[in-house]
């Protein structure tokens, strides 16, 4: 009746799980009673859960990035604990069953739904506002990508409590994955949680390409395009293009997993090395799909905040387009060390190098910005700086490793560890933050408090110092990855700065959540009454903070890049007051209910509960079949009321 | 065209400012919905070659097995593009009818687009189930789980194509050949000729160039 899911599914034995899985299933139950005491169920589900705008669906998807960051980061500040006691004679607090959890359920949390929810979440807030549009191309999809990448969310967090989670690292390499070495659920809560979030993510990615490309405001052609939008939409093109190879990927060894199939297992002619190939032919390019919009945010940061138009447009479009096409040709040098031979390897490790110089000319692109720029030094312009300076960094140690006989030395060591988090942190993190300071006041109508903010980024900024550079020392010193015990006693000092810098980001992490309530409670201070709070350059800041429904009440005119810095130069924004009728998109619940089907079908599928699968499978087509039978989709907001609502801003 | 006529058409742009590509404001409605759903198409393909790929690497691993020399029955795959192939020809006879706003003559070769899928796939679930029951299932090798996977994928698309068929069908029966259901029919063909393409594909790697 219930597959393999039995009581002993829970740990009751082990204090760890049972007792962060009750605070965090109290908190819920809290948050849910709140909101069914304050009677604020309809309006969450009339807003916020069914709603197709993009704006809610944008400020949703950073919400659950935010959420599971606090996640990853508590997995993070575990593993640094573990390694700076169980030195010598210690085996620490950690037993290897739970640290090996823990790393795997660090990477697949802070990749899957961190990087991307933060990085989803700006693009479906920003690109249409940007763009001088209403809406996404298809909102009712865009719904159900945000539900579908929460249901990943919340299988990857039932394994917390019920069952456990994977092993193997957050890229579970067979055959360690295979049902041979890993026969409990642990593989199969990361292989759902991904699939499902997965399609998610595919579906954005086809959503936004549609949109940048086919749906601008008049005027707007491709080169009068804001930066960000370019990134998006190379970002957008990556996950069309890389994510299908992940998904069926992932697909094979399902099928090894549940039908016996023989893909990737050691007998009967399964190749393992073609899973780690297909894993990074869409692993690669999934770095550049959550750091080019970061690279995106800070160029409209930099330009904004330097009172300048960004340095070389047009070198940083080529630059952009040139990183979407080099990603697809490095993706072995994640595994030098298969043994591909000398001539495939220097072939990769020179496209590798190659790779850093479009990154360098938006180096360089950033800086000639500032030069002789009226810098301003708001939260999100310091963090652009430390992202200059940190990615330098990270980019240099990322050539270095591109070097094959380097690599063969460095290769999943500390080292390496500490040149992707220096990539991902100082590049991804800090631009997700710099956006989300950028944009909030667009969003709510009120800025964030700037001295919490700054005191935010330098916790961030000197806790990623003290606990990775440490982490490039023991790499060198011969420090492999993910070591539950050390053996070597004289690495205890270099782990004890690194927990401290750890330490040092939690303080950040909890000034950004005092930033959060300070400015709430002080709002009536700090309002946006303009709509452009930063002397903004595009169109964005051109409408009311918050924006309407419709962002525009009529569709502004481009003639130029930098449209509303233009504007405000030449006349005035406000155009003629003729306003006509507009269709918005009916709100839909298909999205949530459809997750909803999802999760039981993934939870299902993970305990091999048939009949339950078969039954989350069918409701949720279900659901796609209910709500794909209407033919008016659309209500329309009549002129005299948009005339209303504008004179009322 | 009717259905782009029908569609809201956007508001009319002072040519002045359309220059450049894409200068002209958003696309009307059935531009963007046939756009979106090519670019998943193009994802779906992506998905086919990694596929492809996997059964590329895995085609030789027959683990002591049968071999497809010894399993495929080249007359029958023959007979089954050929059924595929035309389903695509009356498909596209179908698809000029809805334009024409023809539901008549729409619903004979949606009938007959359905009978030749459905046809196409009683034929490779009779080969599957032979390759199965001679003990070639997909767990015998590794050669045999990347055929099963790859062939199985566009058997399932197919599958899939003929369900939405019906589902399509039905709204035109119920509600005409409204904008929106064009628009949805439209979407259908590109998948229904994109699975002739990736079949294509099949039929030369995996039959044609069998071990």
């Amino acid at each position: 009746m219930l597959g393999k899911l039995t009581w002993e599914a829970i740990p009751f034995g082990e204090p760890l799980p049972i007792v962060s899985g009750a605070i965090v299933g109290l908190t819920i139950l809290a948050v849910l009673g709140i909101v069914t005491v304050k009677g604020w169920w309809p309006y969450l589900w009339r807003e916020w859960l069914t709603s197709v705008d993009h704006k809610r669906i944008g400020v949703m998807y950073v919400c659950l990035g935010l959420v599971m960051l606090l996640r990853g980061f508590s997995d993070a500040i575990m593993m640094r604990t573990q390694q700076a006691i169980a030195i010598g004679p210690s085996q620490g607090y950690l037993p290897p069953e739970h640290f090996d959890q823990v790393f795997s359920a660090h990477g697949t949390i802070m990749i899957f739904f961190v990087a991307m929810p933060l990085v989803i979440g700006l693009m479906n807030f920003v690109v249409p506002l940007q763009l001088g549009i209403r809406d996404v191309a298809f909102p009712v999809l865009n719904s159900v990508s945000l539900w579908l990448t929460a249901t990943g969310a919340l299988l990857i967090n039932m394994s917390l409590v019920i069952g456990n989670f994977a092993r193997t690292g957050w890229w579970a390499y067979p055959p360690l994955s295979e049902l041979a070495f890993s026969p409990d659920v642990g593989v199969d809560y990361y292989l759902w949680s991904l699939q499902i979030s997965g399609i998610g993510t595919l579906l954005t990615g086809i959503n936004f390409v549609t949109t940048i490309l086919k749906m601008r405001a008049p005027g707007m052609n491709y080169f009068r395009m804001p930066i960000f939008c370019w990134t998006a939409l190379a970002s957008s093109l990556l996950i069309v293009a890389a994510f299908p190879v992940l998904t069926a990927t992932f697909v094979m060894l399902l099928l090894d997993r549940y039908l016996g199939m023989h893909f990737f297992t050691n007998d009967a002619g399964g190749s393992q090395m073609m899973y780690v190939n297909l894993f990074w032919a869409w692993g690669h390019p999934e770095v550049y799909i959550l750091i080019l919009p970061a690279f995106g945010i800070y160029s409209e940061v930099v330009a904004t905040f330097s009172g300048k138009a960004l340095f070389s447009y047009r070198s940083m479009v080529w630059a952009t387009l040139g990183i979407c096409v080099l990603s697809f040709m490095v993706w072995l040098h994640h595994f030098f060390t298969m043994g591909a031979g000398a001539n495939v390897n220097a072939f990769f490790g020179i496209m590798s190098s190659i790779i850093a110089v479009p990154t360098g000319v938006k180096v360089f692109n950033w800086l000639f910005t500032m030069f002789r720029g009226r810098i301003v030094f708001t939260t999100p312009m310091l963090f652009a700086v430390g992202f200059i300076v940190t990615f330098v960094i990270g980019g240099l140690t990322g050539v270095l490793l591109a070097v094959p006989p380097v690599d063969f030395v460095l290769h999943n060591s500390a080292f390496l560890v500490a040149h992707f988090h220096n990539v991902i942190i100082g590049g991804v993190i800090f631009g997700a933050l710099a956006g989300i300071h950028y944009w909030f006041p667009k969003a709510f109508g009120f800025t964030l408090d700037e001295r919490l903010g700054h005191a935010s980024f330098w916790c961030w900024l000197v806790g990623f110092y003290l606990a990775f550079t440490p982490l490039y020392v023991l790499g060198l010193m011969g420090m492999t990855r993910r070591l539950q015990h050390i053996a070597d006693p004289s690495w205890r000092p270099l782990l004890l700065v690194a927990e401290a810098g750890a330490i040092v980001i939690l303080c950040g992490i909890l000034c950004q959540i005092a930033q959060i309530y300070v400015s709430i409670r002080t709002r009536e201070r700090r309002l946006d009454l303009t709509g452009d709070p930063w002397d903004g350059r595009t169109l964005e800041w051109s409408t009311t903070s918050p924006p309407p429904a419709y962002n525009f009440a009529v569709l502004p005119r481009v003639e130029t890049i930098d449209a509303f810095w233009h504007m405000k130069r030449t006349r005035q924004p406000a155009q003629q007051r003729a306003y006509k009728a507009i269709e918005m998109p009916r709100n839909s619940p298909a999205g949530f209910i459809t997750a909803f089907f999802a999760v039981l079908m993934g939870f299902a599928l993970i305990w091999h509960i048939w009949w339950m699968a078969i039954l989350g499978f069918l409701a949720a087509i279900a659901v796609v079949l209910v709500a794909g039978w209407s033919v008016e989709r659309e209500q329309e907001i009549s002129a005299a009321e948009i005339a209303q609502m504008e004179r009322a801003r | 065209m009717t259905a782009a006529a029908v569609d809201t058409a956007p508001a009319a742009v002072p040519t002045g400012l359309a220059r450049g590509r894409g200068g002209g404001g958003p696309a009307p409605k059935r531009i963007v919905v046939a756009y979106g759903f090519w670019i998943f198409i193009l994802s779906d393909m992506v998905m086919f070659s990694a596929m492809f790929a996997a059964y590329a690497v895995l085609y030789g691993n027959t683990a002591g097995g049968p071999t497809g020399a010894e399993l495929f029955n080249i007359r029958n795959v023959f007979l089954e593009t050929l059924c595929l192939l035309f389903s695509s020809y009356t498909c596209g006879l179908g698809a000029l009818s809805a334009e024409r706003r023809d539901p008549t003559r729409f619903l004979i070769f949606a009938a007959l687009t359905f009978l030749l899928g459905t046809a196409f796939l009683v034929i490779e679930v009779t080969e599957f189930s032979g390759m199965v029951e001679k003990g070639a299932g997909p767990t015998r090798s590794a050669f045999l789980s990347a055929f099963f996977t790859l062939v199985g994928t566009h058997g399932v698309h197919v599958a899939s194509g003929l369900i939405a068929l019906i589902y399509l069908v039905a709204q035109v029966v119920v509600k005409g050949l409204h904008p929106a259901i064009l628009r949805r029919l439209l979407c259908w063909s590109l998948f229904w000729h994109a699975l002739d393409i990736v079949w294509v594909g099949v039929f030369t790697l995996v039959y044609l160039l069998r071990a």
